[in-house]
């Protein structure tokens, strides 16, 4: 029990101090390819206390809603990171089914940052909720037929034990179909967090943005908790893929957490590098590469059940 | 002497390519089909060799069904070259290279597909046919014959691809059973009890549905009114008589296989219902048809869907379809070979256009009557004959409902064939389309009158070589009860 | 070796897939190209004890599948001038989610097809036929000539990988038969298709509509 408290701790503190490092890491790499020398690492982290050292502006079109936004974007954020096991220990909040309570957190706080969109009454934010919404439903198939693949194997529905100690036994026997899952998330935390090949969150058009576009009108501390909900968000589906790709963090209690904050970095790495190789790609092209990483689930899933 | 009988079309072929001078090519073709014809007659009055034909191990055999239909191709071949010359004659601004060397081809590439015993070679065979054709398709270079050309090598490569899978799923069927992989037929037939049935079935459909897209049985026939209809009239004619006899065979080749294996009553049952689909689809396409070149692959989808309705009643029935193969081959010819005399008189081959063929073109607009009345099934032709054998073996097999079905389409395309080519030879050439310079002439109009004849003959007589040779063709698909 | 081949075989029915969604005429081409060049590899894989005819043969396939056919296409692509697939006749979602099924129903066809001891569990039947569907798919629901004739290859794939279980059972006079055919084929596909881009200055087949009833 006294164990379990100072891992459950160490969730706390990682889950709460390493997410904006992430961001750090991901401007850094893009930096690095571009051959500039780039924003400081922790350049994230100064940014937030900029932010919430500032005033805020409302518009005079606005309601309870446009606040509720940021702030069911954060609180969604943190109970997800809450019930998603990292490094070596279990979840601290575990129960059988909360996989889905895990996905539909996070798309409880998309539905409030879309409706604090749609509060302001700008025509551009509606068009960024629109997209963004769309293509969540796309890539909702995809999630949950990769949990499916992760349930069917571990023979348990909670998040703990599907990511648990027997996952790097069954990447020996259902290798094939965790390579698919693993690529076919990959995709999903692109799309869920704006990154390219879906948004690019660095253009300053907005017609050519999805999510920034629907955080456009808020200023200081609201601002501060979008972006730091966001990385939240980020580090919930990094941890996703590092427990599936690496499940030995599990087995070794010293090696499992900075093993575990490694892979986090290399994800955040993979992630620039994405972004620095490719373009992003055109509005109608994006939904077929949604459909395709389903469908990279759904056979992933059906080869494990043939 | 099988290498022979293929090797020596494919000499002409390379002969007539590299033959300079023009005017002599299409001679060449008479020629050669003439040589090859009596070869293939001589070794069809020999006494009872089977074996005495073949080679490359077995994978090459004449049997009574193949000496039926390689008689038979030589025979369409030779009469058909005849009017080579003189249709050439009239095209003279374009070469003729490809279009002589080509028909050598196909002549040589469907005695390859009559001689095969080997899955595997008859298969390479009919692509090659496919191949070697679409040339001849394209000789009038027009925008519409590129458009026929297309379709025809697009939809048969798919046909031959289906086929080569299901080829493949026979072969594995073999593998499977731990029989040894080969594709000869004779081995296939002995192991077919053997095999697993689901593989068997699997195949039979898929190399159906490859075949049958080369015969142009519906609904795999869109290519054949384009190509027909673009195609030069002798070319029609070698492709209605010659390779959909062809792919005929490979048909009743797979169809042996799948007989002496499992129950085939499925497949027999399939084969009803593609037949009278055929049948019917042709009835409808050909009612007020403008073209009377797609008029007549109509009638050749039709008439593929009676070759495929006996097989799948059995019986008698098997035997009358064979006769009608050979009937039908020598109809259609005679009527493409008109038809195009009569296009070229006119200019035009649309019913709008086209009047009075009696009277301009008197010797071609009959023989297209006469065709007509054969190819409809009217007695003293051939036709009649096979259809009624068919009709007959129906009724006392107790399939009524096929039996009613089949006369019913029967009656029908008669009354819609009828209207166009009536309208066709009836009445007076139209003010509108002043006569070309085109006369008939024995080169053109002498092959016609000799397959009509031919036609006519059967229909009165079947000499009895023939007639045991049928017999023979048509025991090999005895019915397991 | 049953393990390695699964996966190869995955990544030629993702290639199928690839082949359903991109709308670029080159990306299809490319992926026709790795698919013919995977089938070579696999050739390999199924049958591991293979001599030096099966290496050359092998050989021959990569190379005509992988470098000169792409190159016969390519270069007629430049005569045409033509760089994307406009408007095909159903969107590159419907086709992906055909393709999908299509891929569905070979996986539970090809449960009813007993198999034999050392092909068991082995997705090679089911690849292949999703592979004839997915190649059926983009000749049928195609416009452009090129495109057609990029579905019929990808066709002749889908029907030589299931050729490869009996590689060495099968008679070589058949395969190459195969082999020359289809480059024979092509090879006056490709030459038409430049006829096409001729005749109509386009390789868009929609102008060849002229003949029906």
């Amino acid at each position: 029990m006294g164990r379990q408290m100072v891992w459950n701790t160490f969730h706390l503190v990682v889950t709460f101090v390493l997410p904006p490092l992430l961001l750090g890491v991901i401007n850094r790499t893009k930096a690095v390819f571009a051959g500039r020398v780039g924003p400081p690492l922790l350049q994230p982290y100064y940014d937030l206390i900029k932010l919430f050292q500032k005033g805020s502006i409302f518009s005079t079109t606005t309601s309870w809603v446009f606040l509720a936004g940021p702030v069911a974007g954060l609180v969604t954020a943190s109970i997800a990171a809450l019930m998603v096991p990292m490094g070596h220990a279990l979840a601290p909040i575990s129960f059988d089914g909360d996989l889905i309570v895990v996905v539909y957190l996070l798309g409880l706080g998309r539905f409030f940052t879309a409706a604090a969109a749609l509060d302001t009454g700008s025509p551009f934010e509606g068009m960024g909720a629109v997209r963004e919404l769309s293509f969540s439903c796309l890539a909702e198939p995809a999630i949950f037929l990769g949990m499916l693949v992760l349930a069917k194997l571990s023979g348990s529905t909670q998040l703990s034990t599907m990511l648990g100690a027997s996952l790097g036994g069954h990447w020996g026997t259902a290798g094939t179909s965790l390579a698919m899952v693993l690529l076919s998330w990959f995709l999903v935390l692109l799309v869920e967090n704006s990154r390219i090949p879906f948004d690019d969150p660095n253009t300053h058009l907005e017609l050519t943005m999805i999510h920034e576009v629907m955080v456009l009108d808020h200023s200081g501390p609201a601002f501060g908790l979008i972006l730091y909900g966001a990385s939240l968000k980020l580090f919930v589906f990094a941890s996703l893929l590092v427990r599936v790709a690496c499940p030995w963090v599990v087995l070794n209690s010293w090696l499992g957490w900075p093993a575990f904050l490694v892979g986090s970095v290399v994800v955040a790495v993979v992630i620039g590098v994405v972004e620095s190789v490719m373009a992003r790609l055109r509005m109608p092209q994006i939904p077929v590469l949604l459909v395709a990483a389903s469908l990279l689930s759904g056979f992933g899933l059906i080869l494990l059940v043939r | 002497m099988a290498y022979f009988l293929v090797l020596f079309p494919l000499l002409m072929a390379v002969l007539t390519y590299v033959l300079p001078s023009e005017r002599l090519r299409p001679w060449l073709l008479p020629a050669g089909a003439l040589v090859q014809l009596v070869l293939v007659g001589s070794i069809l009055n020999q006494a009872e060799n089977a074996t005495s034909v073949s080679g490359l191990g077995g994978w090459l055999l004449l049997d009574p069904l193949g000496k039926l239909v390689l008689g038979f191709l030589c025979l369409l071949f030779a009469l058909c070259s005849l009017s080579v010359p003189g249709y050439l004659a009239q095209h003279k601004d374009r070469s003729n290279r490809v279009f002589c060397a080509n028909l050598f081809l196909i002549q040589a590439m469907m005695t390859l597909v009559t001689l095969s015993y080997h899955l595997g070679l008859m298969w390479v065979a009919m692509e090659a046919t496919t191949l070697a054709s679409a040339p001849l398709i394209y000789f009038n270079q027009s925008a519409r014959s590129l458009e026929a050309t297309w379709k025809y090598l697009l939809i048969g490569s798919v046909g031959i691809a289906l086929a080569l899978l299901g080829s493949f799923f026979l072969a594995y069927a073999m593998l499977k059973a731990g029989r040894g992989s080969t594709l000869r037929f004779d081995q296939l037939i002995h192991e077919a009890p053997y095999l697993s049935s689901a593989w068997l079935q699997s195949a039979f459909i898929l190399l159906f549905i490859g075949y049958g897209t080369k015969i142009g049985l519906a609904p795999m026939h869109t290519w054949k009114p384009d190509a027909y209809g673009e195609a030069p009239g002798v070319v029609g004619a070698i492709l209605a008589g010659g390779v959909t006899s062809c792919a005929f065979l490979a048909i009743l080749r797979v169809y042996q296989i799948c007989n002496a294996g499992t129950d085939a009553s499925f497949a027999r049952e399939f084969m009803v219902f593609i037949g009278l689909f055929s049948m019917a689809i042709a009835a409808v396409f050909m009612a007020q048809q403008r073209d009377i070149k797609r008029l007549l692959a109509y009638s050749s989808v039709e008439h593929m869907g009676i070759l495929i309705l006996g097989i799948g009643i059995g019986g008698l029935a098997v035997y009358g379809s064979l006769l009608h193969l050979i009937n039908n081959g020598l109809t259609k010819c005679a009527l493409f070979l008109s038809a195009e005399n009569i296009q070229k008189s006119y200019g035009s081959k649309l019913t709008g256009q086209v009047r009075g063929a009696l009277r301009r073109v008197p010797i071609s607009g009959a023989l297209f009557l006469a065709g007509f009345l054969a190819i409809t099934g009217s007695p003293p032709f051939g036709p009649f004959l096979s259809e009624f054998t068919i009709a007959k073996a129906a009724a006392s097999d107790g399939q009524f409902w096929a039996c009613g079905l089949f006369l019913l389409v029967l009656a029908s395309v008669f009354v819609g064939m009828g209207a166009t080519v009536l309208s066709v030879v009836q009445g007076d050439p139209p003010v509108e389309t002043p006569a070309t310079p085109y006369r008939e002439r024995v080169g053109t109009c002498g092959p016609i009158l000799l397959l009509m004849s031919f036609a006519l003959l059967l229909g009165l007589f079947i000499p009895s070589p023939l007639e045991s040779l049928l017999r023979e063709a048509a025991a090999s698909f005895e019915v397991k009860r | 070796m049953g393990q390695l081949l699964d996966p190869l075989l995955i990544i030629g029915l993702a290639l199928n897939f690839v082949a359903l969604g991109v709308s670029r005429i080159r990306g299809v081409i490319n992926a026709v190209a790795a698919q013919g060049m995977l089938l070579g590899i696999l050739a390999l894989f199924v049958h591991p004890g293979v001599r030096l005819r099966g290496i050359l043969l092998v050989g021959v396939m990569i190379l005509i599948k992988g470098f000169v056919i792409p190159k016969m296409l390519i270069h007629a692509m430049r005569e045409a001038d033509v760089q994307h697939e406009v408007n095909p006749a159903i969107s590159p979602i419907t086709s992906l989610l055909l393709g999908a099924m299509g891929t569905g129903l070979a996986l539970v066809y090809s449960y009813t097809l007993p198999l034999a001891e050392e092909h068991q569990h082995l997705l090679l039947v089911p690849a292949s036929l999703a592979t004839c569907w997915t190649g059926f798919l983009v000749l049928t629901t195609r416009k452009k000539a090129i495109m057609q004739v990029l579905g019929y290859l990808i066709l002749e794939n889908g029907v030589f990988l299931f050729g490869l279980l009996l590689l060495e059972a099968m008679p070589f006079l058949v395969e190459v038969g195969a082999l020359l055919d289809l480059f024979t084929g092509v090879f006056i596909m490709a030459i038409i298709v430049h006829h096409i881009s001729r005749e109509f200055a386009s390789t868009s087949t929609e102008h060849l509509s002229e003949l029906r009833d």
